[in-house]
């Protein structure tokens, strides 16, 4: 393969490029990035995982939650550098190739999204969750989702979702 | 032969079926604006005033062009030798697109730059060296009529004030005769604040003008793409087939995706200058900032009463605060909305209503934020202005609205500000919401608990708001009427595509309107694929807001699928070879009237539409229908909510809250009970912590979701739903009325009423929403009315 870049005159903004190795749903990447590259960047544009979205860009809304060795991180407020050599774990890497992750049935099954927006964050929040607690009560599902916005649904049906899914976890 | 079909089992109407789009939104899959990357895509960043006033004496754009990486910046000068430094706006103003003589309000749009990466553009706006002289800032109407006050918009000629429109409707003789009458009148102001619809995801456009060709395409965040381009051609003096306006999936909208912004006209520009496509993505305090504000209204009211409780007339005055430029986007003929629709469930014999629409230096406001047009200032008021009249008389707030009600048998009733309420059934809704919170027994407690020091309080709210303009006599935008349209393509094998020229943003419409079409027609839900949001396919509408998608694109929905059974009706009787006088329809079949069992199924009929159609017959099976509904759609509904407030605190506990919906038929009961629970909570976040005002400087305060709270899981109540009243639309094809705006329309008085019961005893008559813990606080300990009007109050 070829890489074509443009002739730049002045390349007077002197940012170092740095070169790290994440490792993204399972599959290793190595990437060359401005240290201030945002993670959410890397994985929205980078690696093409556009099921990340990005929302507030101050932490609040959780749209963009990933989970970076195992742990949930909005996205939008971590440097791309600070995953080096970790895993990260998006929306895209939930379902496996034949089959969905309960949450994903959860969140269809109890109406748990309107435009959708919200929803891969919500669904990360919530795995975060249920793998540390798989049987979490309606209070402790509404504490862990409580860094994620919602504009659409009014959350009732999303902590509905999050204990469908539990439960169905649970019977595997 | 066929069998009929049991629609349930087909999703047809009143199926809870699961939704079609989640299917890709499950799995990351979803195409927003911000996931489309095209060939030689470039960046935009926009460069937004940090004053909310101030003449702009020189623009310095040299350092910014310096930058590697920049390939265009552009400011307003620029932009007018294209014409485009103005545009016109929704509601016949005009407003900047980018700032060459004023800033008038702040995140104004100033310049843009466009860059190889986004990263690189805000790197070049922040070398952008502007020079401000600033000028004195009006934040609020008072200010805005004072005597001196500066002209905000001194661009137009024949502005000589701050004031955009003085707008009058109803009776105001009889309204005098009946204050005339009155044993008591009821006085209450108060104001609506400034909201932000804040939708998760903000604003976007790629712009890709093809100099080929000539065509330009735009990727964009807009509930109403032909809208869209309607001012496109305007304003960019292009031909409309040579612009294609794409909504992909957006991540909400509740109103603030209607409007035309300068980010979308920039991008265009900037992609047709450099014949290459241009991404704009707005970020989040740039969204608050200078999108779609709503409310911003300050209402004072008198209520004429008879001793027995009887409501004689009603005067309302309302000042509205648009910003610095009038961008509604709302019906031509009604200045301030259908804010005149307010106390449109009561039998009122004498109405006045006068309004006043002033300039500011805010951000353009007024959108209809999860709102028809200026009706949930109206309901808003309204419930206010029942709770105080009830406290006046000294009646139970519940027996009150009882006597005031529009009667069943009133109905169709005309108001008396105009409108045709034509159905409904209050008096039964208001009884199940009562026995479903426990009336009686809640005010036993309430005075039992206030013995011991607390205080519980319950607000009741009760409504009807008209939905879904138009009809076309009295709705239209910029001079396009408000109908609306679908079409139905049914392929050889009985699959059909259905486009309609609505936009969904959340509420589901791949899902419901197939449902529609399988009530109509027996096609399996699942076999109807529904595409909306391309101007190239779908047929003209004006998009989704205002709860105007089921009343009206619902409505041309099964409009165009009864025409297809017209036809398939006539390819029935061919297959059969009978006269079609001789055929009768049950769902999904044609069968010969004194045969039953000889039948033939839509799909074969759909078959025989493309391989033996009678001789002169037109093939294929396809149709459209433009639909003008006779009237708007009537939903009623009732909110009841329960409170503790903490006398200590000032904070406020929701102990219970109930809803009683009647939206007439229900097409996806499941889709309709998240969208009542979605306008619930909208209303709690408005009456309990949405907070977005303006200081003094006109400094935006709430500029972030750091600062502009909106509920999360830990802080929303629960809410009960009941849908046990339904009262079908009677003009409606299929009886559905509108309701994804209801709970936010109606919801927030119930919970500012049953604060304002708990806290009864202090006498105070109002607190301004968002009811924040300090102004309770303040209400109770020093017995007075809490005004939230801006300047907010900088304590020292």
């Amino acid at each position: 393969m070829t890489i074509v870049h443009e002739e730049r005159t002045d390349t007077g903004a002197g940012i170092p490029e740095n070169r790290i190795t994440v490792t993204v749903n399972g599959k290793r990447s190595v990437v060359e990035c401005e240290p201030r590259l945002l993670l959410s960047h890397l994985l929205r544009q980078g690696l093409r995982l556009t099921g990340t979205h990005m929302g507030c860009d101050t932490t609040n809304c959780g749209a963009c939650t990933v989970l970076v060795d195992g742990r949930p991180a909005k996205s939008c407020t971590m440097l791309a550098v600070q995953a080096d050599g970790r895993e990260v774990t998006t929306v895209e890497g939930l379902a496996t190739a034949s089959e969905l992750h309960p949450l994903q049935e959860g969140f269809k099954e109890e109406h748990g999204l309107q435009c959708g927006f919200c929803t891969s964050g919500m669904m990360m929040a919530a795995k975060a969750l249920l793998d540390e607690n798989p049987d979490p009560t309606e209070e402790e599902v509404r504490w862990a989702l409580s860094g994620n916005l919602c504009r659409c649904t009014g959350y009732q049906n999303i902590v509905k979702s999050v204990l469908w899914a539990a439960k169905k976890l649970r019977s595997e | 032969m066929s069998q009929a079909l049991d629609e349930n089992k087909i999703g047809g109407l009143g199926a809870s079926r699961k939704r079609v789009e989640d299917n890709r939104f499950i799995r990351g899959r979803g195409n927003y604006v911000d996931d489309i990357v095209l060939p030689g895509m470039l960046h935009m960043e926009i460069l937004r005033s940090p004053m909310a006033h101030a003449r702009i004496k020189s623009i310095d754009t040299s350092r910014a062009w310096q930058v590697p990486g920049v390939r265009l910046v552009l400011t307003g000068e620029m932009a007018a030798t294209r014409n485009l430094a103005w545009m016109p706006t929704l509601s016949y103003d005009t407003q900047a697109v980018l700032a060459t003589d004023k800033v008038r309000f702040q995140g104004q749009e100033v310049a843009c730059v466009v860059a190889d990466d986004p990263y690189i553009a805000k790197d070049a706006c922040d070398l952008i060296d502007v020079e401000y002289e600033p000028l004195p800032v009006i934040v609020n109407p008072r200010q805005a009529v004072a005597e001196g006050a500066p002209i905000i918009r001194d661009d137009k000629e024949n502005q000589p004030d701050n004031v955009i429109y003085n707008w009058e409707v109803g009776d105001k003789a009889g309204t005098d005769r009946a204050f005339a009458e009155a044993d008591t009148i009821s006085k209450l102001r108060l104001h609506y604040p400034r909201s932000h619809p804040s939708p998760i995801e903000c604003c976007g456009s790629i712009a890709d003008f093809d100099r080929a060709t000539g065509k330009l395409t735009v990727y964009m965040t807009s509930q109403a793409p032909h809208i869209i381009r309607a001012a496109v051609a305007m304003v960019a003096e292009l031909p409309e087939h040579m612009i294609r306006i794409v909504s992909p999936d957006i991540g909400g909208g509740f109103g603030n995706k209607v409007p035309v912004y300068p980010g979308y006209v920039c991008s265009i520009l900037c992609s047709i200058l450099l014949e290459t496509p241009v991404k704009w993505i707005e970020d989040k305090t740039g969204n608050l900032i200078s999108t779609g504000f709503a409310r911003d209204m300050y209402l004072d009211s008198e209520m004429a009463l008879r001793a027995d409780g009887k409501i004689l007339g009603v005067r309302i005055h309302a000042d509205a605060d648009h910003g610095a430029f009038f961008s509604d986007a709302q019906p031509s003929k009604f200045k301030i909305g259908l804010l005149h629709s307010a106390f449109a469930c009561y039998d009122i014999p004498a109405g006045h209503l006068t309004a006043r629409g002033t300039y500011s230096n805010k951000a353009p406001g007024g959108v209809a934020y999860r709102c028809s047009f200026r009706v949930t200032e109206a309901m808003f008021f309204q419930e206010r202005m029942v709770h105080a009249a009830a406290n006046d008389l000294g009646m139970d707030a519940a027996e009150f609205r009882r006597k005031n009600f529009v009667r069943d048998d009133q109905f169709p009733y005309r108001t008396a500000f105009g409108f045709l309420v034509d159905s409904g059934q209050p008096q039964k809704c208001l009884e199940v919401g009562l026995k479903a919170v426990g009336y009686e027994d809640f005010l036993r407690q309430k005075e039992e608990a206030k013995s011991r020091g607390r205080l519980l309080g319950i607000g009741i709210s009760t409504m009807t708001e008209p939905l879904g303009a138009g009809n076309s006599r009295e709705y239209d935008i910029l001079g396009i009427k408000m109908f609306d349209s679908a079409e139905l393509r049914v392929h050889m094998s009985g699959k059909a595509i259905l486009r309609t020229g609505a936009k969904s943003q959340g509420q589901g419409h791949e899902t419901t309107w197939a449902q529609i079409v399988s009530h109509e027609l027996g096609i399996p839900a699942d076999d109807v694929t529904v595409e909306e949001g391309d101007t190239d396919t779908a047929p003209f509408g004006m998009g989704t807001y205002a709860s105007r998608s089921t009343p009206v694109a619902g409505a041309a929905v099964s409009m165009v699928s009864r025409k297809i059974r017209a036809k398939a009706r006539k390819l029935a009787a061919h297959l059969l070879e009978v006269s079609e006088e001789d055929i009768e329809w049950e769902l999904g079949r044609f069968y010969v009237r004194s045969a039953p069992d000889r039948g033939v199924s839509i799909q074969e009929c759909a078959m025989a539409a493309y391989s033996n159609m009678p001789d002169g017959m037109e093939p294929g099976l396809e149709n459209n229908a433009y639909y003008d509904p006779p009237n708007l759609t009537w939903p009623f509904a009732v909110y009841i909510v329960t409170v503790e407030v903490d006398p200590e605190t000032g904070v406020w506990d929701v102990l219970n809250m109930v809803a009683v919906d009647d939206c007439g038929v229900r097409i996806n009961p499941m889709v309709v009970e998240g969208q009542i629970m979605g306008g619930l909570t909208e209303a709690y976040a408005m009456a309990n912590m949405q907070f977005i005002t303006f200081d003094a400087e006109g400094n935006c305060v709430g500029s972030n979701y750091m600062d502009y709270l909106l509920p999360t899981a830990w802080e929303t109540p629960g809410f009960e739903l009941h849908s046990e009243v339904v009262t079908p639309s009677p003009h409606h094809p299929i009886g559905a009325k509108g309701v994804g705006e209801c709970a936010a329309v109606g919801g927030p008085a119930a919970f500012v009423n049953a604060v304002m019961d708990a806290i009864g005893d202090t006498g105070v008559r109002n607190i301004d929403m968002p009811l924040l813990p300090d102004r309770v606080w303040e209400a109770i300990k020093y017995r007075r009315d809490i005004s939230g009007a801006p300047p907010v109050r900088t304590d020292d």
